[in-house]
């Protein structure tokens, strides 16, 4: 049915958020994206994009009634990429303290928190961080050689929109980092399988659409990794 | 925090255009062009508005809309007679990432809330269309500075916040296409009230008119049109001949611009900011889509 050389990318659909610039970002990079909700699609693709903005609760009760989270979880167990864009980043955490405590997807220990906009040295603290912010290697991080943010500069700046962050418990998941009124927090992280990023690499420019670029020979060097275990 | 750059771009049916006041619409080119110039040369966000549409309830904006999107990755602002939950839906699958809204929701508070309800906070911001009286207060204004609403502005702010506006952009109409300067006061006013951001729109005729609404005006960003059309307008990959049939062709042929503006390029712009203090993303220089 699908031309199986291209690489296919099936982008969440749970309600939530501006999926056509994920869609168009997939397609400049030369990728064919779907924007779904269909458990089918979601196994058959090559990766899973997890986009979303607005409310943690909402979205989880979203992901429930449409019931993805199954399918989710398939992803997570299988060696298929699952990428999460900002409210789909604090999805894949344990759990948020957005206007109260809901458990989210799991798949990385760790709680989602609000910036705190009090008490800051500025007093200009403005949540939502909205706007362009520098995106930096984690101390002791691992190299972004051979990652989704590979020729990416440290330092380049991306496109923020939230109120929330995510902390992870271990440390060792944590690719980049940001920097908000006095705040270090996480913005970009992998784990196993699993790629998140806080920032919207398809409004950040040509630096953000790098990370599109690279997701095309990251899915292709994976399935050649795949098919010689297979062997 | 990084100061957010956006030109402005306001259409009337397939065409960029400018005025003043926002009236006396002078046809400039093609808007994709413009997009594309401005996105390559460093722009933060776009935000379009539709310059007829709340009058005569077309929307002529939406192929615009998707054929810029495919091309240009940052975020999309597209205001101009949205009227529902259904509008703005429309819109954002044509490719927008933000809606701005001011008319129906003066009319109707209630989309605000609907609004944010259904596509989160940060994706609808307000628009504000701002006429100062002689006694130092604000009027609102609605379509495109046309209709007066008996509205104060700083009471309206304070309520499209509450209701779940995710930004503002506020725009002096006596200012508008002046070149005379924003109105620090006006934006001072509405930024020092409310905890969101507010986009400076309105009068910019130089690149020390941002500067001023940013340090003075309190401004999260700025929005502006004239200084940086009328730099493209002498850029040489501007083609003037495509709009032969739309009229001003002397003003277009000589590149003269208005003469309160002094155009500037984006990267001036932000070089210019960066100088005196003002944290911008300043990557301009870096080769698109390399």
């Amino acid at each position: 049915m699908r031309d199986r050389e291209g690489i296919h990318i099936a982008i969440v659909d749970y309600g939530l958020g501006n999926l056509f610039s994920v869609k168009n970002a997939c397609e400049f990079s030369g990728m064919e994206a779907t924007i779904t909700s269909s458990r089918h699609e979601m196994l058959e693709a090559d990766a899973i994009l997890l986009p979303g903005v607005g409310a943690f609760g909402d979205a989880m009760e979203s992901l429930v009634k449409l019931d993805l989270i199954g399918p989710l979880r398939d992803v997570f167990r299988s060696n298929k990429p699952l990428i999460g864009i900002c409210l789909g980043m604090q999805l894949v955490m344990s759990e948020s303290f957005e206007f109260g405590k809901h458990q989210g997807l799991g798949f990385i220990e760790g709680p989602v928190v609000r910036f705190d906009n009090q008490g800051t040295s500025s007093g200009r603290l403005k949540v939502p961080q909205v706007g362009w912010n520098r995106i930096l290697k984690a101390k002791n991080g691992p190299s972004w050689s051979g990652t989704l943010l590979d020729g990416l500069r440290d330092g380049a700046y991306v496109y923020f929109v939230h109120s929330f962050y995510v902390k992870p418990l271990n440390p060792g998941v944590i690719l980049s980092v940001s920097e908000y009124g006095g705040i270090e927090f996480c913005s970009s992280l992998r784990y196993q399988n699993i790629y998140a990023f806080q920032f919207h690499p398809e409004r950040s420019g040509p630096q953000g659409l790098k990370i599109y670029q690279n997701l095309g020979p990251f899915i292709k060097g994976q399935k050649g990794l795949t098919q010689h275990a297979n062997a | 925090m990084n100061i957010r750059i956006i030109p402005r771009l306001d259409i009337k049916g397939p065409n960029l255009v400018k005025g003043i006041h926002l009236e006396g619409l002078r046809v400039l080119g093609k808007p994709e062009c413009f997009a594309r110039y401005y996105y390559e040369n460093g722009a933060d966000e776009l935000f379009y508005m539709d310059a007829v549409a709340s009058l005569y309830g077309r929307n002529s904006l939406l192929e615009i809309i998707k054929r810029t999107s495919q091309e240009v990755f940052i975020p999309l602002t597209v205001g101009g007679g949205l009227r529902s939950v259904d509008d703005i839906r429309t819109v954002l699958r044509a490719g927008a990432d933000k809606v701005s809204i001011n008319t129906r929701a003066i009319q109707r508070p209630e989309l605000i809330r609907e609004a944010s309800k259904a596509f989160g906070s940060s994706t609808i911001v307000v628009s504000i269309e701002a006429i100062r009286k002689p006694d130092g207060t604000y009027e609102a204004y609605t379509d495109y500075g046309r209709q007066r609403t008996g509205v104060d502005v700083f009471e309206w702010v304070l309520r499209a916040t509450e209701l779940g506006a995710g930004e503002l952009v506020v725009t002096s109409i006596d200012r508008e296409g002046t070149g005379k300067g924003y109105d620090v006061e006006l934006t001072r006013r509405i930024a020092q009230a409310v905890p969101i951001p507010v986009i400076a729109h309105g009068g910019a005729g130089e690149p020390r008119h941002l500067y001023e609404v940013i340090v003075e005006g309190k401004a999260d960003a700025v929005s502006f049109a004239s200084i940086v059309h009328y730099h493209y307008i002498k850029h040489s990959s501007y083609d003037h001949k495509d709009f032969l049939e739309e009229g001003n062709i002397e003003f277009l042929r000589r590149r003269t611009g208005f003469s309160r503006i002094h155009d500037a390029s984006l990267p001036q712009i932000k070089t210019y900011l960066v100088q005196h203090g003002v944290l911008c993303r300043n990557e301009a220089t870096e080769a698109v889509h390399a």
